[in-house]
């Protein structure tokens, strides 16, 4: 039973990280713009939350360092691609490697760091009930702002019309641009967004869910979170699924060298990866599926007078 | 208020002077960069731009580490040409590496020099495989590039630390995690005595022509290009879309194996986890500010060489990290992508 309730404990925690980054790249697609940089945003936020937390002691100020570095970061793709129209999968791809290459560089001297013990959670009363207190109630508070940052984004893009003009700017610019809305200068906030929250998610990486840095510890996140939109349709709330789903195939590994399987470990890290091949196979063979679901104008530049 | 004001022509000026702008802006972070670290800038200018080509010895470094990304950045030049997004290229890379050294370990001391076309064509093999995966997935499936060639990246990467962990570990080796080294028969013919540099430079360098040659003679070439630039005119055209999409990604593919075989029979000599440098990325840099054009990517090429080793001697002389390279890398990409909105644009001032 106690394994069981662990390897619940792991996946949940472990998608939490990925459904993070996938919510934030969700924003930016639900406003027509796909940022291929999450990997390099969330190992710069990585690095910097992991710089405050040794330097502040404090994991809180450690995840809003995280968020200004993702924010930071994906202004200048906003800028790049939004006002000077370059190629978005490009200018991600830039985004990618500098940020790999930023971090490797300006981590070096963190690499033997060490961070403050970490607090152990537990939430009074639901921790102790056997088997449910282990695998649901002993979480980082992530984890479950998690799931309410899923419902108020579910909330934000169907329930109010803040959301409604994100997605009009994703589906069809011209016409939001006809109506008036500033196209431009809301796709930007939609990236900054998305790249807050990749952020976020790459701080929770470095000081919570395995509190250390090395360089490229991300080690694909980012691009599995970027696949995980395309696999949930564009609903937060299958990003949220799907991202559990994935955290599980992670953790599996584990799990099943712990009850003795005895498989090479290199086949077992490449579990994820072959996963996210498998499931984007099974979620674009049917392209109706994908076409009904995807907003309109994803990956299109939109230059207004042009 | 400075606003940007599409040109009626592309300007072509501006097509060759954009690269030279970004490598300007690139130099002048850098200078920031070094000076805000209290390192002397004109060392460092020195250090990656002097020192890889001031001595015949460092030339000949400067063109052995040239040789992969100018071989890769051909191959994703035709892809992305073709509008077809092979990120992947350090993964077929590896592939080729993987079944280079595959046939390169069955050599033994009556092995004949047949065994390098060998070795070279199973790198090429190896490469076209790992390729054909993501085509195959695009193609039947319509599952992303992107993705699933970078899944693919992660995959080979386990697929190499696996064999040089597991099975084909030098059983000599104590206990390191790399194949024996491998016979002296396997190694890549080098051209002249006394430098690193073998006839994978020669391979490149008709590479050049024979990219060039496809892309601006061939009508095969051309389909690639035109289905690339405007689908629609293509499929008019009768161009096949999937001819295309398979053509980018074999070449491609087939080039990446080909450098991983150069490498790991040329300057490695044995297969080990370090087999995977970066080359596949550093070459989609390599092709786009080369324009994507076979005569451009041959300086670009160079160019990213001078980053490698600048970025070595920076560790050893200036203490450093090593990977100051991937800064500078991403950084000229960044400045590349800006400059290139002058082509279509151009500023205008207007209140």
């Amino acid at each position: 039973m106690e394994p069981t309730a662990l390897l619940i404990a792991a996946t949940l925690n472990a998608g939490t990280v990925l459904a993070i980054a996938a919510l934030g790249l969700l924003i930016n697609e639900k406003a027509g713009i796909v940022n291929l940089g999450a990997e390099g945003m969330m190992l710069c936020a990585a690095l910097a939350g992991f710089a405050t937390v040794v330097h502040t002691g404090s994991t809180l100020l450690g995840f809003v360092a995280g968020m200004a570095a993702g924010a930071a970061l994906s202004a200048i793709f906003g800028v790049l691609v939004i006002w000077l129209n370059t190629n978005q999968y490009a200018t991600g791809l830039a985004l990618s490697l500098f940020g790999a290459g930023f971090s490797a560089f300006a981590g070096t001297r963190f690499v033997q760091e060490k961070l403050p013990e970490q607090v152990v959670h537990a939430i009074p009363v639901l921790a102790d009930i056997p088997f449910l207190g282990n695998a649901l109630f002993r979480h980082h508070p992530m984890v479950y702002a998690c799931v309410a940052l899923t419902l108020g984004l579910i909330w934000f893009l169907y329930r109010t019309r803040a959301g409604l003009v994100l997605r009009s700017v994703g589906e069809s610019p011209e016409s939001a641009h006809a109506l008036g809305y500033p196209v431009r200068r809301i796709r930007l906030m939609a990236v900054m967004a998305g790249g807050a929250l990749c952020g976020l998610a790459g701080a929770y990486v470095s000081t919570v869910y395995t509190p250390l840095w090395v360089e490229g510890m991300i080690a694909g996140k980012g691009w599995i979170a970027l696949a995980l939109t395309t696999f949930a349709t564009w609903r937060p709330a299958r990003v949220l699924l799907g991202a559990y789903l994935f955290g599980g195939v992670t953790m599996l590994q584990f799990h099943l060298q712990g009850i003795g399987v005895n498989l090479p470990s290199q086949l077992l890290t490449m579990l994820p990866y072959l996963a996210t091949v498998v499931v984007l196979v099974l979620i674009s063979r049917n392209p109706t599926w994908i076409r009904v679901n995807m907003p309109g104008s994803i990956g299109k530049p939109f230059y207004p007078g042009s | 208020m400075l606003r940007l004001e599409v040109r009626p022509q592309p300007s072509k000026a501006w097509g060759l002077a954009s690269p030279l702008l970004a490598l300007v802006i690139t130099v002048v972070i850098g200078v920031c960069l070094f000076a805000a670290l209290g390192k002397d800038p004109v060392r460092g200018l020195q250090v990656f731009f002097w020192e890889p080509i001031k001595s015949p010895y460092a030339l000949s470094e400067l063109m052995v580490k040239a040789t992969p990304l100018l071989i890769i950045a051909l191959g994703l030049a035709v892809c992305f040409r073709s509008n077809v997004w092979n990120i992947g290229a350090e993964g077929q890379y590896i592939l080729g590496a993987i079944f280079a050294a595959g046939v390169a370990l069955t050599a033994d001391k009556s092995t004949g020099p047949w065994i390098v076309p060998a070795v070279l064509a199973a790198g090429v093999l190896g490469g076209l495989l790992w390729a054909g995966i993501t085509a195959l997935l695009r193609d039947r499936f319509n599952a992303n590039e992107i993705l699933v060639s970078l899944m693919l990246v992660y995959v080979a990467v386990q697929v190499l630390n696996y064999l040089v962990y597991g099975p084909w570990k030098d059983p000599m080796g104590y206990n390191f995690p790399q194949t024996k080294t491998f016979e002296r028969v396997t190694q890549i013919p080098r051209l002249m005595d006394g430098s690193r540099v073998n006839i994978g430079l020669l391979m490149a360098l008709g590479g050049v022509v024979a990219v060039w040659l496809f892309l601006f003679r061939t009508r095969a070439g051309y389909a690639q290009i035109v289905g690339g630039l405007a689908p629609a005119a293509a499929r008019y055209a009768g161009f096949s879309s999937r001819r295309a999409l398979w053509t980018a990604l074999l070449i491609s593919g087939g080039a990446a194996g080909l450098a991983g075989a150069l490498e790991v029979a040329g300057p490695i000599g044995q297969l080990t986890p370090y087999v995977p440098a970066g080359y596949g990325f550093a070459a989609i840099i390599v092709a786009f500010v080369g324009r994507l054009h076979p005569v451009g990517i041959v300086f670009s090429a160079i160019l990213m060489s001078m980053f490698y080793i600048g970025g070595e001697l920076a560790q050893s002389r200036l203490g450093l990290p090593k990977s100051i390279t991937g800064v500078f890398q991403g950084l000229l990409l960044f400045a590349l992508l800006a400059c290139d909105t002058l082509i279509a644009y151009r500023l205008v001032w207007k209140k």
